[in-house]
């Protein structure tokens, strides 16, 4: 099965990358101490490492090419869950599942569990938003961070300079977040896909630096602290009990959110996105507005940040410049690229993969970084289209008298 | 009184003269890898920074164990220098094979997300092989006597990077014009298809780009490491964010633009910090770069190119 | 005499110090086939591109008689989605369909400028909402219906073939309710069933009343089809007549072949 070929390009390969890190795995040196470490065992393991990777790498361009030829027909792999989600029975079992099991969640696992899981719930709201941009109307917006932390900071600096409550700043966050994405869009309506992804980081880069710089309004690097948690109708509560209505607060969001999302994804300016993303010309050459599908998309990604921007602050009650780097961007990006542009299933799975995982294997947490990046670029090389490659509407079709019904 | 004044005010001005060159030596080091990759492949290198920062850290690396080995000033210089630029070409050329290459013909956003993904994997790879700390850079150019009176205005190793960049500039400019494979990456640059059809490799002559861009990254890595003095995993975030401001500024994929873009965002900076603020140095490169993109995207010296329907 | 729906005059483009179009002038009359013809080069699709909003027109000027006959409005400077609202719709030399989209969604799309729902209504669903998506629903089927793809209804449109691509396209151009449709080398490509299979969409098209203007290579087909041709040849117009007429014009048989043919 593994050729002699395949076996001595493997090793030269290794060689190379024993080569390559050499200098930085390998060697630890200390200028003060006058020291140099030398870990050896990590050139080793590099050796053993990408000679694994590589074979492993053959054999699944082995099983591609091979899969290829027996499957002409590829669209029948359609996934489980997309079958699933198509036969109402199934799907109201698996959704009535899935909604207990949120209920329940809290009563079962300890509060920082719950906390965890609040905080993915809030990267899906993110990552569903971004998806609008980025999934739907193909936008590839790497300053997404700033709309979150408009959000968070309106939330802090109204509650700490006027002691407005969580539900009034709420709705407000959404919409000046809106704002802030019409303000983005107007400039960028005009620039092609790497371009529009620089200027949205550097927004985003210089929104942040505001923060940070802006003393005499947003605190600086010290941040805001003491924000109010989310009242019930003027109730106190206890940390505890706190963290358990945040949690159910989210769980609400996240339905209103997948909700919203997939009436936006069937309808009129749903396909308008999709058109925009698929060939702007020819969108445009089909009577629709490119400027304003452009700027809608834009603020209704930024209204959704600027949502779990307020949530955010009110769940950790302080706020700061640091929690909004580019690596946030980067991180709800690799959400949408790994559940499937376009996808929400997709989207709400990757999101809760890559928050999830981490703290669950604690032991691998320092790698997390170095996974997301490397999942990033694995996913452009090997399945471009995300987890769940989105499903496309399709409707049945009865002969006379011209009725046609949708099905899901 | 107003004499001193006068002196004083002309010495501070040399001073971020000077200064301002510096900075755009080190931008044009790096902005050369950017404008030459996306001029031939058309792609955004975002891992480019991380070469830079990777160059330095091999730099550092290979000088401290050399010093603490005893060898000479010169040796450690020569030989860290060596070593920087050989290991970040091999990260450049590696980089180009594995995230880059495979990804030649699939939409446009997809090679820039793969390299976004690039950059926070080397970032982080560097961060856990060695660490988060700022690490302290050695001196690897001494005062020089002749520079002592005019210590005070520009440093000896100031000046050394603007005659390295000088001298890295005017090779690369000749051998572009005038070696075969200078050729080879013009003609690929101008048309891909039809560089294939004549018989050039467009595969080596990509990765010779790679290979080219990222020595000069190492070298602006090991430049302005000495010149500053400290290293950290993530110095190449800010770095390449800049350079390529240069980049575009100048005109992407325009060699002198990238050379002139990063001389005037040098001189630029150093004036507005030197004057005006230097807590806003960076929102002032990130909001020049905002707003070239969006009036001018085709630069000081490149050309506006029209989409065919 | 019914006032033309399109009526272009002096119709000038110049690229730099190139001038791609020379005063053009051309009309098309309701239920009319007009073809554009000449070598290539001449500027038939830049033609197109001007009357599209792609470009902006150096002179001339571009009236366009809305189907009520009120007044002419000119859409010269209009941009394209504004032009296609006006009425006039176009497929492209090179296809440009949405692939990742249904074939039925990409003649939805076509519904757009015809339609109204935004933010709220998509949200909402109300009943307004799901009235008119049913419409655009049944509209855009009983189109694919007519030129013959109602089977590929749910396929992606990238995995059509060539000639159903090309198909599909004019669909989608005719979903927006166009008073002018306009195809740009339709039978680019085809194999002589395709392009019959064609000439007959075409004529069924225009048989219930959609003026057509196309550019087209094809003799065959252009003579099958067309009631009149103009004819361009470096950026000017150097005839225009009936096919007969044309046929026999030594201008345009110079302009093909580069010299007048012993008969």
């Amino acid at each position: 099965m593994v050729s002699l070929k395949e076996l001595k390009n493997g090793f030269f390969i290794s060689l190379w990358f024993v080569f390559l890190t050499f200098p930085i795995v390998v060697i630890k040196a200390d200028p003060i101490q006058r020291t140099v470490i030398w870990r050896w065992h990590n050139a080793l393991y590099m050796a053993i490492g990408t000679f694994c990777v590589y074979l492993l790498f053959k054999y699944f361009q082995y099983r591609k090419e091979h899969q290829v030829n027996r499957n002409d027909d590829q669209e029948q792999t359609v996934s489980l869950i997309h079958r699933i989600l198509q036969k109402p029975l199934q799907r109201n079992i698996f959704i009535g599942v899935i909604a207990a099991f949120a209920v329940v969640f809290p009563h079962l696992f300890s509060t920082y569990q719950t906390n965890v899981m609040t905080t993915a719930l809030m990267y899906v709201v993110l990552g569903l938003g971004l998806n609008i941009v980025v999934g739907l109307a193909g936008l590839l917006d790497l300053g997404f961070v700033a709309f979150y932390a408009v959000g968070a900071y309106t939330y802090a600096l109204l509650n700490l300079n006027f002691g407005l409550g969580f539900w009034q700043i709420l709705p407000l966050g959404g919409l000046i977040a809106a704002s802030f994405g019409l303000l983005l869009g107007f400039p960028v309506l005009r620039l092609r896909g790497d371009y529009l992804a620089i200027v949205t980081l550097g927004f985003g880069e210089i929104i942040r630096l505001i923060l940070e710089n802006w003393g005499e309004f947003t605190q600086g690097p010290s941040g805001i602290s003491n924000i109010s948690r989310p009242g019930f109708f003027g109730m106190e509560f206890s940390l505890e009990q706190s963290i358990l209505y945040t949690y159910y607060l989210m769980i609400l969001l996240v339905i209103v959110t997948i909700f919203v999302v997939n009436r936006l994804q069937d309808s009129r300016l749903g396909r308008a996105w999709i058109a925009l993303r698929e060939d702007e010309i020819a969108c445009q050459a089909m009577g629709i507005d490119k400027r304003k599908t452009k700027l809608v998309a834009f603020s209704l990604g930024a209204f959704w940040a600027g949502i779990v921007g307020v949530m955010f602050a009110a769940k950790t009650t302080f706020v700061n410049p640091a929690s909004f780097t580019f690596l946030e961007s980067a991180i709800i990006l690799s959400i949408v690229v790994l559940g499937g542009m376009g996808s929400i299933i997709g989207v709400v799975l990757g999101a809760l993969i890559l928050i999830l995982m981490p703290e669950y294997l604690r032991a691998l947490s320092e790698y997390r970084m170095l996974a997301f990046g490397g999942i990033l670029v694995c996913m452009m090389i090997f399945r471009p289209q995300g987890l769940f490659a989105n499903i496309r509407r399709t409707y049945k079709f009865e002969k006379q008298p011209t009725a046609i019904l949708p099905e899901k | 009184m107003l004499q001193i004044f006068f002196y004083a005010g002309m010495d501070y001005f040399i001073e971020l003269f000077f200064s301002g060159l510096t900075r755009g030596s080190i931008y044009a080091l790096i902005a050369l890898g950017y404008t030459m990759v996306y001029g031939i492949i058309g792609l955004i290198n975002f891992a480019h920074g991380e070469i830079y920062m990777i160059g330095a850290f091999t730099a550092f690396i290979v000088a401290t164990v050399l010093s603490i080995y005893g060898f000479p000033l010169i040796a450690i210089v020569v030989i860290a220098g060596v070593a920087a630029v050989i290991w970040s070409a091999s990260y450049g050329y590696t980089i180009e094979k594995i995230a880059y290459k495979p990804l030649r013909h699939a939409p446009r956003l997809s090679p820039l997300i793969s390299a976004i993904g690039m950059s926070i994997f080397l970032q982080n790879y560097v961060l856990l092989a060695q660490t988060s700390d700022f690490l302290p850079f050695p001196t690897l150019i001494p005062d020089f006597d002749f520079m002592e009176p005019v210590a005070h205005i520009v440093g000896s190793t100031e000046l050394v990077i603007l005659v390295t960049t000088m001298v890295v500039m005017i090779l690369l400019t000749v051998g572009i014009k005038f070696t075969r494979i200078g050729k080879a990456m013009r003609a690929t640059a101008q048309d891909r298809v039809m560089a294939t059809l004549v018989g050039i490799n467009v595969n080596n002559v990509i990765s010779v780009t790679f290979i080219v861009g990222s020595g000069l990254a190492a070298l602006g890595g090991l430049l302005i490491a000495s010149h500053i003095g400290q290293i950290n995993f993530y110095i190449g975030f800010i770095a390449g964010i800049k350079a390529f401001t240069a980049a575009v500024l100048g005109g992407i994929g325009s060699i002198p633009g990238a050379v002139l873009g990063s001389f005037v965002l040098g001189l630029t900076e150093s004036f507005a910090t030197g004057y005006v603020s230097s807590d806003y140095e960076d929102v002032f490169a990130f909001s020049l770069l905002v707003l070239i993109l969006i009036f001018k995207p085709s630069g000081l010296l490149g050309k506006a190119t029209n989409q065919k329907v | 005499m019914k006032q033309p729906i399109l009526d272009v005059t002096g119709l000038t483009m110049d690229f730099g110090g190139i001038r791609a179009l020379n005063s053009l002038d051309l009309d098309v009359h309701s239920g009319e086939i007009v073809a554009l013809i000449g070598p290539n080069g001449a500027g038939k699709t830049t033609f197109f591109n001007c009357i599209t909003g792609i470009y902006m027109p150096t002179a001339g000027d571009i009236l366009l008689t809305p189907a009520d006959g009120s007044k002419k409005i000119s859409i010269k400077g209009l941009k394209p989605n504004q032009v296609t609202e006006k009425g006039l719709a176009r497929t492209f030399q090179n296809i440009r369909l949405f692939p990742k989209m249904t074939v039925l969604e990409n003649v939805m799309i076509g519904r757009h400028c015809r339609s109204k729902a935004f933010i709220f209504g998509a949200i909402l669903r109300t009943a307004a909402t799901r009235r008119e998506e049913q419409d655009i629903l049944e509209m855009s089927y009983s189109i694919l219906e007519k030129v013959g793809l109602a089977q590929f209804a749910n396929e992606f449109a990238d995995n059509l073939p060539y000639g159903a691509q090309r198909r599909l396209e004019i669909a989608r151009a005719l979903a927006t309710e166009p008073l002018l449709l306009l195809l740009d080398e339709p039978a680019a490509g085809m194999n002589p069933q395709e392009t019959m299979e064609l000439d007959q969409l075409i004529k069924q098209i225009s048989d219930e009343g959609q003026a057509i203007l196309l550019i087209e290579h094809d003799m065959q087909l252009v003579m099958s089809l067309s009631d009149r041709i103009f004819v361009m040849d470096y950026g000017k117009k150097i005839a225009q007549g009936t096919p007969t007429e044309i046929r026999k014009n030594p201008t345009v048989i110079k302009a093909y072949l580069g010299e007048e043919v012993d008969a």
